[in-house]
């Protein structure tokens, strides 16, 4: 196998060392199979310790090693380094502050994710578990979420949006994305609960297509598309809601 | 050992953003047409007002249309709305996907049926206009 020495510019931040973010060069000899995460290991384990970053299952399921390679949003474990040239710049996620290294705060996503109810709503719980125990679907039903499902979580679709870049109070595409999943859901009975978050200005409505998040998302899960289907589903619930109040609307 | 206190460090998203990139530019390319499409309602609104005050105002109206500067305008704008139309064309099938039987009809159908009603109506714009 055929090796090939590579400058990797990795960018570096110590909290209450250094004032602000600094590119390190480091000259690794890369096989011509391995990903940029296999580089930032060989940095860690051979030629500087103190490099931080997240990684954990080295093949695009866990979603943990988000960064920037030469400015393009990815996983560290999907880029290989044979497709890139003899100078590779590693940066942490654009739009998310830097924890420390390549590791960024992603406590903002988390509240986001977890503000949308991405998991299945019953208001019949008690139906379900005096039941059968399972919910029987349709392969037709499955499909129509399916490909939202496929979300990991790896927020590379956050550091694409400009939209959430500009304004940090957007929803964002993955979290949007989850919401929709659970909405198209046949099982799921939480539209109304995720509505004031989705219908929110903050929420679909702040995006404007950009459609870079569908662009870098390695599980092609498309949250451009999950937002623009939000807002008609939005907008049609607005207008019917008009036309034919439910009992206890104000 | 103490662990080293948080200190996030949030980095500048700089205005020219959209300079940097291809895809971010031709959104931003995109979304400007919409100054194309509002100068050209002023313009039809401006013309309807002539209308409204009679027939010699309308024929300078329309004479004024013939000058350079209009017709540069109205080809330009004219580039500008087809951009528009096709991109937003393009990207319908995620905005609302069609489901036929247990998976999705190929967004190439409902892009095509988008410039179909596209020709249609344009067909019937250009008969009432009697061209």
């Amino acid at each position: 196998m055929s090796e090939r020495t590579i400058e990797f510019e990795v960018l570096r931040y110590r909290p209450g060392t250094d004032p602000e973010p600094t590119f390190q060069t480091y000259r690794v000899a890369c096989q011509d199979d391995w990903v940029v995460l296999d580089a930032l290991n060989h940095i860690k384990d051979t030629i500087d310790g103190t490099l931080s970053y997240r990684w954990s299952c080295h093949m695009a399921v866990c979603g943990s090693c988000g960064m920037q390679v030469n400015g393009e949003p990815k996983l560290a474990c999907k880029a290989f380094v044979r497709d890139y040239g003899g100078r590779i710049r590693v940066e942490p996620l654009a739009t998310f502050p830097i924890e420390r290294d390549l590791i960024v705060d992603m406590d903002d996503f988390l509240d986001k994710l977890q503000s949308v109810k991405p998991w299945i709503v019953r208001e019949d719980d008690a139906k379900v578990t005096e039941g059968e125990g399972e919910y029987r679907q349709k392969p037709a039903e499955l499909t129509r979420y399916r490909q939202f499902s496929m979300c990991i979580n790896c927020m590379l679709c956050y550091s694409a949006c400009p939209q959430y870049a500009l304004n940090t109070d957007f929803i964002g595409p993955a979290a949007l994305a989850l919401a929709h999943r659970y909405n198209l859901d046949g099982r799921d009975q939480g539209n109304e609960e995720r509505k004031d978050v989705v219908a929110s200005h903050a929420g679909v409505w702040d995006c404007t297509f950009v459609g870079q998040c569908s662009a870098v998302c390695p599980k092609d899960v498309d949250p451009a598309a999950a937002i623009q289907q939000g807002k008609i589903a939005a907008t049609t619930d607005f207008f019917l809601g008009m036309l034919m109040p439910k009992k206890g609307d104000k | 050992m103490q662990p080293t206190p948080r200190k996030p460090f949030s980095r500048p998203w700089h205005n020219d953003w959209w300079l940097h990139k291809r895809t971010y530019a031709l959104y931003m390319i995109r979304e400007l047409t919409c100054i194309a499409l509002a100068l050209y309602a002023a313009v039809v609104i401006y013309g309807l007002g002539r209308l409204a005050e009679g027939p010699e105002a309308w024929t300078a109206f329309v004479a004024a249309l013939r000058g350079p500067g209009f017709v540069t305008f109205h080809l330009v704008a004219l580039v500008l709305m087809v951009y528009h139309t096709v991109t937003w064309f393009q990207l319908t099938p995620k905005a609302m996907p069609v489901m036929r039987g247990d998976d999705f009809l190929p967004g190439h159908y409902i892009v095509g049926a988008h410039f179909a009603a596209w020709a249609v109506v344009s067909l019937v714009v250009l008969v009432i206009a009697g061209v």
